[in-house]
């Protein structure tokens, strides 16, 4: 039978505030393990909550740039279970009244445009890590991620493949680093997804059973296993199988999903409204402070970018998916104005060592040796001759690995660009007395061998030969 | 020497502070004459969990250091007791349960930091019932505190140990907690003055949440005086607790003038109940009437929802209890037994030893009125029942400055009298518990005696924040009686030669 898959995401985004959620610890990534808890996120004895301002700050800001309704009265509840990674036995959440209600998210894939309605945003804190069999039978616990903010963002289920929901996730993504909330680095956990997947013959309306995937930690996991669990589905069913409602994990070295262990009952999470924390009520003026604080968002920058830099709607696409790139290229742009050519480096080559470092963080390339001042340096030298462009490749190259400037690595070297034509004609003639036979096969009419006497001149010059001059010249001198 | 050793334990807050700033006793002859009586008396009474006794004389040391620098007030050096509840940084904090039994406090709560910062003496943690469940002090894991006045009889609870501390001298002020009547209902069985402030007038930080919405520090002193300058340290709007309201703390003992002119003394008919016992009434009636000479104007009120309020109560507490309990689960801190197979085991078993019977039953009762599907009939609908009881007081409120109740329908039962029946228990909690949920002030203090020579305890219920007319009121009534003179072993002897 035909199906179509019916799909929701839940993505759970770490926002990128200084401190905890509801006490002062550091909220950064990556300290030694239980560095960062006091008796608040430790769930000691006595120990209360006291909201961060901050992160409604964060859950506002995202809610208004999807377009989400803000609920100016909103309320803290208690999800109550029980799991060493969770001091309290419970979690601090939003249920019945969250932050943000509604929103979209509009996508852009294969099959055209399409807009994702968004459930709601609400705030929660994070839990701990559980660490097992590290240390023999025994099982150890890391605090210092919990009481981190997150928000939970809950898409409708509009969601019709696994392309569509890669382009969501990364259109989402794109938005949250946009509004500096959030680093979106799915490896290290900042940025998690969790899909509802079911299917339906296609063309009938009522849901199919729904599975809830989790443990996709990559963009690149999300799509397999949705697609997985499309096929799978399908399968079940045309098998005249039936599928049960059930959570099932991403297995990314088989990439298969399977059962998560069966429980016994329904999971009741007792959601009751937390006495431990005031009603959140938000004033209109609050949230006009809030409005006007929203940097430019991803869609308009891609426009300005054609609009003002004259560059083709793919290159604006490219540059502007990532809020650092985007930075990057117009931090570059405003040093030296020429911007196709940065964005043709920016989009080769910089983007390359991205991928290659992995410096998928947000925000990183700021931290990195080029800063963008001294690769609009390095095309500025290109485009005034100074330097080949085979020569600014090595130089790219050099300024990555000892993080010196373009003109330093060109003087150090002596790499600047020979134009000068007794130089270049000494080489040449070097080359012809040297490979009498080829000049003969070549003026006899073997056109090809052109090549080989430019490749022989750039030798003889250590590359720095201007490449124009070189043709100009050897083909004069070939044809005399 | 030795003569005056015996006298200072006996003094209030106030004799001891006046004697303190002229000099002519210091904190640690105090606290020494403090110690001793508890040494002498503890193995009768168990008031105490712990007995801090080098803290002590450390802190009194302190004290006395502080005021030869020209440092006063009128908790300088004064030895105090803290409900076992609420956290003493280094010091062990068990919410007498045997799940925390081992659980030495890693930072001070609040109101323990205001009163050492005020210069009090920390002399012990008082006993209570395990996590402030109950009304009589026997869910302790640790021991049963006795009734001074009747050592065959419960102190009340669940700040039982703070009120005997009081009452049998060994002490001169303690801290409590009040989650539905447990500072007011043991400090009318043990005849002293107690307070549970407005919910949000005394931080929560670092007190073992029994139920959030509910819980409130407060003092317990022998006279009402006693209990403004204890209250007048711990009050006040702290930024660790949310729910603590940022509004000025009034001087209190200022405004005790003795007088009760011109207060509207509403007197609910609710609270007076069949089974009530008869010399409670005849007391608290009495009592009325001696407000009505000092210049009160009494009239009678209703507050119809009374009869809700326990039901209600046991459905948000156990509900709040149920959640805020769910952290001693052995990972941590608290116990957890030796062998367990596998993660729910270990939580099982930690957990049903940790746990004593009372502790278990609102436990489950709260998971149950929190499961889905029942959620709304009985959580959301003892909230609907709480706004209802807290429009019965504003409505009184409107034409009445205080309300005035019997704290307890009756005076102390004998130990192991209520024990095998849970609902009988609870009803000893029906005057108090309306004032929790409606988030008010209330305080007892001692309005006579019943035939066996028990203290009768009368209920003071202010407006929100309005702690200081609720004293006014009490300190006036006291000045004209001398009830609060009576002391347990003096009272004793005196009936016992009758």
């Amino acid at each position: 039978m035909n199906y179509e898959a019916v799909i929701g995401l839940e993505v759970h985004a770490e926002l990128l505030t200084q401190s905890k959620v509801f006490c002062g610890c550091s909220a950064k990534f990556g300290a030694p393990p239980n560095q960062n808890t006091c008796p608040i996120c430790l769930g000691m004895p006595g120990s209360l909550p006291v909201l961060n301002r901050r992160v409604v700050e964060y859950a506002v800001r995202a809610g208004l740039a999807a377009g989400c309704r803000i609920a100016r009265y909103s309320r803290w509840a208690r999800k109550n279970y029980f799991y060493p990674d969770l001091p309290k036995g419970y979690q601090i959440s939003q249920y019945e009244l969250p932050v943000c209600v509604g929103g979209m998210i509009d996508i852009e894939t294969d099959a055209g445009s399409k807009r994702v309605r968004l459930t709601r945003i609400h705030m929660e804190e994070d839990t701990g890590k559980n660490i097992h069999d590290a240390h023999g039978d025994a099982s150890l616990v890391d605090f210092n991620r919990c009481g981190v903010p997150l928000l939970e963002i809950v898409s409708e289920p509009d969601i019709a493949s696994a392309q569509e929901a890669g382009a969501y996730l990364r259109k989402l993504r794109t938005l949250l680093q946009y509004l500096e909330i959030c680093d979106g680095n799915m490896e290290e956990g900042s940025f998690r997804c969790d899909a509802n997947v079911s299917v339906r013959p296609r063309g009938t309306t009522a849901f199919g059973t729904k599975v809830e995937v989790k443990n996709m930690n990559s963009f690149r996991a999300v799509e397999r296993a949705i697609a997985y669990e499309i096929t799978r589905q399908a399968e079940v069913l045309d098998s005249g199988g039936r599928l049960i409602q059930e959570t099932r994990h991403w297995d990314p070295d088989r990439e298969v999903t399977r059962p998560g262990r069966t429980k016994e009952f329904a999971e009741d999470y007792r959601y009751f409204p937390d006495p431990d924390l005031l009603p959140l009520i938000v004033s209109d003026e609050w949230v006009d402070t809030v409005r006007r604080d929203i940097p430019e968002l991803p869609d308009a920058r891609r426009q300005r970018f054609v609009s003002e830099y004259g560059l083709p709607e793919y290159d604006a696409d490219v540059l502007t998916m990532r809020k650092d790139v985007a930075d990057y290229y117009e931090s570059a742009v405003r040093a030296y104005r020429n911007p196709k050519a940065l964005s043709n480096w920016v989009m080769g080559d910089v983007l390359r060592i991205i991928r290659e470092r992995k410096l998928e963080n947000n925000l990183v390339i700021h931290d990195w040796p080029v800063a963008p001042e001294r690769l609009a340096a390095m095309v500025e030298l290109l485009d005034s001759g100074e330097i080949s462009s085979k020569i600014a490749k090595a130089v790219f190259e050099e300024m990555v690995s000892t993080g010196k400037t373009p003109v330093q690595i060109v003087a150090e070297q002596g790499l600047t660009q020979i134009s000068d034509e007794p130089a270049i004609l000494a080489a040449i003639d070097q080359v012809i007395a040297a490979h009498a036979g080829k000049v003969a096969e070549y003026r006899a009419g073997k056109d090809k061998l052109f090549g080989f006497f430019v490749g022989q001149v750039m030798k003889a010059t250590q590359g720095k030969a201007n490449p124009q001059k070189l043709n100009e010249l050897l083909k004069a001198k070939l044809s005399a | 020497m030795r003569q005056s050793t015996v006298d200072l334990h006996s003094l209030t807050i106030e004799q001891a502070g006046a004697l303190l700033a002229k000099r002519e006793i210091s904190a640690v002859e105090l606290t020494r004459a403090t110690l001793e009586r508890i040494g002498a008396t503890e193995p009768q009474i168990h008031s105490f969990i712990t007995v801090t006794e080098e803290v002590a004389l450390a802190q009194a040391r302190a004290a006395d250091e502080r005021r030869a620098r020209g440092e006063t007030g009128p908790l300088l050096g004064i030895p105090v007791g803290i409900k076992d509840i609420i956290l003493t940084k280094g010091i062990r904090t068990t919410a007498g349960s045997k799940i925390l039994g081992n659980f030495v406090a890693p930072y001070d709560a609040t109101v323990t930091r205001k009163l050492l910062d005020a210069g009090a003496v920390c002399v012990g943690k008082t006993n209570c019932d395990e996590f402030a469940m109950g009304s009589s002090t026997e869910n302790s894991a640790f021991e049963v505190t006795r009734n001074p006045w009747d050592h065959e009889r419960v102190p009340g609870g669940s700040s039982g140990g703070s009120a005997s501390a009081i009452a049998a001298r060994q002490c001169l002020g303690t801290l409590g907690t009040d989650t539905g009547g447990s500072i007011r209902q043991p400090a009318a069985c043990c005849g002293i003055v107690g307070i549970k402030p407005t919910y949000g007038r005394v931080s929560r930080y670092g007190v073992v949440a029994y139920a959030s919405s509910l819980d409130q520090v407060g003092p317990m002193a022998k006279t009402v005086s006693g209990c403004t300058h204890l209250l007048q340290v711990i009050a006040g709007h702290d930024r660790s607790d949310s729910t603590s309201v940022n509004r000025p703390v009034p001087d209190y003992a200022a405004r005790l003038d003795g007088s009760a002119q011109g207060l509207r003394i509403g007197i609910p008919r609710e609270y007076f109940v069949e089974g009530m016992q008869p010399e409670v009434e005849q007391a608290v009636r009495a009592a009325v009437r001696i407000l009505e000479r000092l210049g009160a104007r009494v009239s009678e009120v209703s507050l119809p929802h009374t009869e809700y309020a326990i039901p209600a109560y046991y459905l948000i507490a156990t509900a709040e209890a149920s959640s805020n309990l769910a952290r001693y689960d052995g990972v941590r801190y608290g116990l957890r037994t030796a062998e367990s197979d596998g993660l729910l085991a270990m939580y099982q078993r930690s957990r049903a030893a940790g746990f004593g019977t009372e502790v278990k039953r609102r436990i489950m009762l709260g998971t149950y009125a929190l499961s889905a599907g029942y959620y709304d009939a009985y959580y959301l609908k003892a909230q609907k029942v709480r706004t209802l009881i807290r429009r019965d007081f504003e409505k009184v409120f409107a034409s009445q400055d205080v309300i005035v109740t019997p704290t307890a329908p009756t005076t102390a039962f004998r130990i192991g009298e209520k024990t095998s029946d849970p609902l009988q228990m609870y009803l000893s909690d029906i005057f108090t518990i309306s004032v929790n949920l409606a988030g008010l002030p209330g305080l007892s203090l001692p309005c006579g005696f019943d035939a066996s020579g028990l203290p009768i305890g009368l209920q003071i219920v202010g407006r929100p924040f309005e702690e200081e007319t609720v004293f006014r009121a009490a300190h006036a009534y006291e000045q004209a009686t001398d009830w609060h003179e009576k002391t347990a072993s003096s009272f004793k002897l005196q009936a016992a030669s009758r």
